[in-house]
């Protein structure tokens, strides 16, 4: 069995509209030392899912099914007291807008103190000296002089450096990073990435990177999902989906990636249409009505719901479009398409 | 920090100077304004027999004739450095700060109030504990378990709070905790803290529990409101994700972040408290300084008057000057301005 692995994972929402499908059926495993990236566009579930991971629906209105198994413990159905006690320490998390991620009333050094001290029973000197010591670590300078500053005194790339060093701060065996460079402004979006490809390579963590924006795990990631509507449409390594994508919806994706070479206005092939919802999620494929070649599967596009299917060793996709032809329309038609415009 | 608090201070002063002037313009100039004559005022002073010439004379003796502004630096002077009255008696001396003599019975009116200041701290205090307490801690389960039955019946009983005349929860808990559990004196007594802390307790307690139930109210849905905001907050799943214990992660991130606008709500009302709780003191004849200032206003007596409207603009301005100070501690974005 993997490090990580979910099984089958579902996370609905009861609201006075109708149940909210945010995460409907998603499976994957991570080994250590790995780096999964989780791409869609924003409301396909990514957060959810990742707050499921750490237990953070527990408690709350969630109605949460499948199975996650973390080395080898199940933890959808462990006691939210043991998950809380995994939390921070075996597994951490890095959020997108670290200004409103870290609480305004106390020093960076208090919270990475916090941080490490909830599962080591050390004395305040010692933990502060740890917080130094990780602050350092993640490339902020003169670390013992900027422990005692609050984060309202940091700038967006030593936040986003700063939660890095909390959420490192217990040596986690798995870390999700969910947007942890979209609030940030390009250059200290590179710099935070090699920051962490770094990082990773030195604690041999498993490391999950959430992303509505592909190019951001393009160097970074060992394997990719693309998520859509709650549920996984296409998965393999990051070959697999740069240069051998099978899904229509993944090749939106890449169209839509910005690019050095172009200004972010002009993207290639926009994806039409706004996602789907989650409480009346369109039948059959759920971005049919969005996708461009719904009609070629002689109506079952609308009327089943696709099988996530391997088309080779390890890469998923989940289209009723027979195989031979979406390699055909990625090959002739889609990846031309990308290159000449 | 430290030019910080500096600024706050010649704020606080600039503050009572205003307030001072204020206070004078609403007790002396109005008056004088719809009509009433040096002389109305002087009259005050002297019996009812007194001859016109005399009144005359007082008149010109205290000063009533003077034009306004001097009648203000006279009375700010006293404030500052005490004064000399004159009332064809004999000079008398009132020593700082004074704040004129009774119309009623010629008693300086500062001594007075320091007579009356234990009464209404210590009711204050005690209300203020007792509404903190009660108050931020309903508020907090509530907020925590919104729509649920201790929600409702807690916001119900806020609401009633918020909304009942004080003499009437004054009743009921008279009732319930003097005639029926036999915890309390029915009211109207005053015991020293020195002379006997059980008594001056006993004595207490109902007028605490029913001022506090007035402020309570408001507190708890001030709290509740605001750890509905701030467990919200994205820092507050931050927290979970350390793997902190529900309990530090409302009380250290939530609570300590809705606590702010409560700090200056306290501090306002409490201040505004120790210069008189004109209605629960009056309800329970406490002998304190809003029962003295409903009193004075009873018998027309203006410079008693005014020298509790001084001393509550006092205790407001030293209040939110506490408060503000208080603030850059709590909060430290605050500092940064
Ligand atoms: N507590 C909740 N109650 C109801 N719906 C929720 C809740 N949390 C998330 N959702 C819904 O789940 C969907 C997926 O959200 P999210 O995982 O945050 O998307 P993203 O992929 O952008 O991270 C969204 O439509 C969102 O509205
Ligand atoms: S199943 Fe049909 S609608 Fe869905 S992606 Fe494939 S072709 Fe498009
Ligand atoms: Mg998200």
């Amino acid at each position: 069995m993997s490090f990580l692995e979910l099984k089958d994972l579902r996370v609905h929402f009861p609201t006075d509209d109708g149940l909210v499908r945010s995460v409907d059926g998603l499976s994957f495993s991570l080994e250590r030392g790995k780096t999964l990236g989780i791409v869609g566009e924003s409301g396909s579930g990514k957060s959810v899912t990742s707050l499921g991971i750490l237990g953070l629906h527990k408690g709350g209105p969630a109605k949460i099914s499948g199975e996650i198994w973390l080395d080898g413990e199940e933890l959808v159905s462990a006691t939210p007291e043991h998950v809380r006690q995994l939390r921070g320490k075996k597994m951490a998390m890095i959020f997108q807008d670290p200004l409103s991620a870290m609480h305004p009333f106390y020093t960076v050094g208090a919270q990475i103190i916090e941080a490490y001290r909830v599962h080591h029973d050390v004395s305040k000197s010692v933990a502060r000296k740890h917080a130094i010591n990780m602050l350092g670590r993640v490339g902020i300078p003169e670390p013992s002089r900027r422990v005692d500053d609050y984060p309202h005194h940091f700038s967006g790339g030593m936040r986003q450096r700063a939660m890095i060093a909390m959420a490192l701060s217990c040596d986690p065996e798995l870390l999700i990073a969910d947007e942890p460079t979209t609030a940030l402004d390009v250059t200290v979006q590179a710099q935070i990435l090699d920051l962490m490809r770094d990082l990773q390579s030195e604690f041999d963590s498993a490391l999950i990177i959430i992303t509505h924006d592909l190019g951001v795990v393009a160097e970074l990631a060992d394997d990719i999902l693309v998520m859509y509507g709650g549920k996984c449409i296409e998965y393999g390594n990051a070959e697999d989906i740069f240069y051998r994508p099978e899904h229509p919806y993944t090749w939106g994706l890449l169209g839509s990636m910005p690019r050095l070479d172009r200004e972010a206005s002009e993207r290639l092939l926009p994806i039409k249409g706004s996602p789907p919802s989650l409480i009346n999620v369109p039948s059959g494929c759920s971005f049919h009505p969005r996708c461009p070649y719904a009609e070629r599967t002689e109506g079952k596009s609308v009327s089943q719901v696709p099988e996530l299917t391997e088309t080779d060793g390890g890469h998923l996709v989940r289209c009723h479009l027979p195989r031979a032809e979406r390699r055909s329309l990625w090959e002739n038609d889609v990846k031309p398409m990308m290159e000449t415009t | 920090m430290l030019t910080y608090v500096i600024r706050r201070l010649i704020g606080a002063v600039a503050m009572l100077v205003v307030v001072s002037m204020v206070t004078f313009a609403i007790f002396f100039v109005v008056p004088q304004l719809a009509g009433a004559t040096p002389e109305a005022f002087a009259s005050r002073y002297v019996g009812r027999a007194a001859t016109p010439e005399t009144v005359q004379l007082i008149a010109e003796r205290l000063g009533f004739n003077d034009p306004v502004v001097v009648q203000y630096a006279r009375f700010a002077k006293g404030i500052v450095v005490g004064a000399e009255y004159d009332y064809g008696t004999g000079v008398e001396h009132c020593p700082v700060p004074c704040l004129g003599y009774s119309f009623l019975n010629q008693q300086p009116v500062w001594p007075d109030l320091l007579d009356r200041m234990p009464v209404t701290f210590s009711l204050a205090l005690g209300a203020a504990i007792i509404w903190l307490i009660a108050g931020v801690s309903t508020g907090v389960v509530s907020a925590l378990r919104r729509g649920s039955f201790f929600d409702r019946l807690a916001m119900g009983t806020a609401l009633a709070g918020v909304s009942l005349p004080i003499f009437f929860t004054g009743m009921v808990t008279l009732v319930v905790f003097s005639y029926g559990l036999n915890l309390t004196a029915p009211g109207g007594s005053w015991t020293d803290f020195g002379e006997n802390p059980g008594e001056w307790a006993y004595n207490l307690i109902l007028p605490w529990i029913t001022l506090a139930f007035l402020f309570a109210a408001t507190y708890a849905r001030l709290t509740r409101a605001g750890m509905l905001e701030t467990m919200g907050e994205d820092y507050i799943r931050t927290a979970r994700a350390k793997g902190l214990r529900e309990r530090e992660v409302v009380v250290k991130h939530g609570l300590r972040a809705a606590l702010t606008p409560i700090l200056t709500l306290f501090g306002l009302d409490f201040g505004l408290l120790i210069g008189g709780a004109v209605l629960t003191e009056s309800t329970y004849s406490l002998p304190g300084l809003g029962k003295y200032a409903i009193d004075a206003i009873a018998n027309n007596d203006l410079p008693k008057v005014m020298g509790v409207t001084l001393l509550t603009a006092c205790f407001v301005v030293l209040a939110s000057l506490i408060v503000d100070l208080l603030y850059a501690v709590v909060d430290p974005r605050v500092r940064l301005s």
